[in-house]
């Protein structure tokens, strides 16, 4: 049942150094694993947000950033850039522990759900035995970022905006948490590589047949909740609550939230990509006779969690925004309920081995 | 039924708003003839035939002009922006002095764009220019003299 074999990269590293090099060396390859994730993170997030921009201008007609670099590429980073040099003006007596926590908070959650995600075989920070709890897990401590930081803000919108999440993040927890325990029953596995070994045979989103289809509509659903996007961007509600709970935050604090919201995005489609289409897999296996394993896996795997990110902003730029009383109906009247119904499909489906 | 009823037709209306959000997308990706956007210094920008950018008098190839100088516009203009210097000058065919302008002087800084000088003139010797590149770094720029030097008023104006 367990094919899992491959080496990881990043385990082998620090081993590596720590056989040369003893403690300093095992700390070196710990320092140097966290660098590459912090990178990947701060890329990862300006380029979302370049594309996001590109998107949206093509959506509505428009042309988006294309002045700065080719095509606009450096936009976002010269947006940084600048971001980096501003000052941070915070409001008059606010808490200034829990207004500073807060986007480290942020950060630290997007980093933790990102060091379980398997990008390609091998290439994964971690691989525990129960790497898919730990990303709903830690998902979760977002949404205490969040509440804090509208509650540090000393601003009632802000804080407005800060419960809206609390409400909705741990509403919508509950679906996606129902969709992913759906195709758990299906992988009977929590760790991400055997989830994406056992799709070696099929895609979950194939072999699973309607009780998958229906997990990943309302995974789809729940996820864009999660990651605070229109139809469901409440905490920030422009047209409410000036800009929700990152209101009165300026510079970088401002910008480690905006960058976290796109982490979040990238993380709620890379679990969508893993669960459902089959991670880095090739599809029918196209390239797996090929050399360069890794490198077809990140290709494969970046394709699919592109394409998700694509429907995510097509989302955003179609639906309007939910009213908080259509939110909560949506959840507990809507999907909780249709997820509860469709585990208990799944748990038939397996148990009377329907499945292809 | 009306609860399976009621996803569905969610559904639906959501695939309805994204088919047609899409249809804007993928064509203007795929072509550029669909985005409206125009990229303004490299492409030129489209102006309006009635667009009010600033006045500016009419001149024929020969350097002849057609204000007669009568001040219609000077008096008609309600914040000042137009001064006429003017001079009688004899006639040498008619033996009569008549009034012939030296400078027609626009102040483009305090033109509300308001068109009663173009409206007042009884020869329409000024008119409406489309050009919006108005801005200079000094406001003395801004004060424009309309009738070209060595200019003269065009034969058969005044009848």
């Amino acid at each position: 049942m367990i094919l899992t074999n491959t080496t990881n990269y990043f385990a082998e590293l620090i081993t590596y150094l720590s056989d040369k090099m003893g403690m300093g060396g095992q700390i070196l390859g710990y320092v140097i694993v966290a660098a590459i994730y912090l990178a990947f993170f701060a890329l990862a997030g300006l380029y979302l947000v370049y594309l996001e921009r590109r998107v949206a201008a093509f959506f509505q007609l428009r042309l988006g950033p294309n002045r700065v670099g080719p095509h606009g590429l450096f936009q976002t980073l010269a947006d940084a850039l600048k971001l980096l040099t501003k000052e941070l003006i915070g409001t008059d007596r606010k808490d200034n522990l829990l207004y500073h926590f807060a986007y480290y908070l942020v950060i630290i959650a997007a980093l933790l759900s990102l060091s379980v995600v398997p990008f390609a075989g091998g290439i994964q920070a971690f691989d525990m035995n129960v790497g898919i709890f730990f990303i709903s897990a830690v998902s979760s401590v977002g949404v205490l970022s969040i509440i804090i930081g509208g509650w540090g803000s000393n601003n009632k919108w802000s804080l407005l905006g800060g419960m809206r999440s609390g409400l909705q993040m741990i509403s919508y927890e509950l679906s996606s948490g129902l969709a992913i325990l759906t195709i758990i029953l299906l992988a009977g596995s929590l760790k991400m590589t055997d989830i994406v070994h056992q799709q070696e045979a099929g895609w979950f989103i194939w072999r699973g047949h309607i009780a998958s289809l229906i997990a990943f509509f309302i995974f789809v659903v729940a996820g864009t909740a999660e990651s605070n996007r229109t139809p469901f961007d409440l905490p920030e509600g422009e047209a409410e609550l000036g800009a929700g709970y990152h209101s009165e935050y300026s510079g970088m604090g401002f910008a480690w939230f905006f960058l976290a919201e796109f982490i979040n995005m990238f993380i709620i489609s890379a679990v969508g990509v893993t669960l459902f289409f089959g991670g880095w897999l090739a599809p029918f296996g196209i390239t797996d006779g090929l050399g360069m394993q890794w490198l077809w896996g990140l290709i494969w795997f970046f394709l699919k969690v592109g394409t998700f990110i694509f429907f995510m902003m097509w989302f955003r730029w179609t639906f309007p925004r939910l009213r908080i009383d259509q939110l909560l109906t949506l959840e507990w009247k809507y999907l909780l309920p249709i997820g509860l119904v469709n585990i208990v499909l799944m748990a038939i489906l397996v148990y009377y081995n329907v499945i292809f | 039924m009306s609860y399976i009823g009621n996803v569905l037709g969610g559904i639906k209306t959501l695939l309805t708003g994204m088919k047609v959000t899409g249809g804007y997308f993928f064509p203007s990706i795929i072509n550029k003839k669909y985005i409206i956007t125009r990229e303004y210094p490299e492409e030129p920008a489209i102006v309006a035939d009635r667009f009010k950018g600033e006045v500016v008098m009419w001149h024929n190839d020969d350097n002849e002009h057609r204000c007669t100088g009568c001040q219609a516009c000077e008096i008609a203009c309600p914040n000042g922006s137009i001064e006429i210097i003017w001079d009688r000058v004899l006639n040498e065919e008619t033996g009569k002095k008549i009034k012939v302008i030296d400078q027609h002087i626009y102040h483009l800084g305090m033109c509300t764009m308001c068109n009663l000088c173009i409206q007042a003139c009884p020869t329409n010797a000024i008119m409406w220019s489309t050009n919006f590149h108005n801005s200079t770094y000094d406001r003395s720029q801004l004060t424009k003299v309309l009738n070209k030097p060595g200019s003269k008023l065009m034969a058969g104006v005044e009848e």
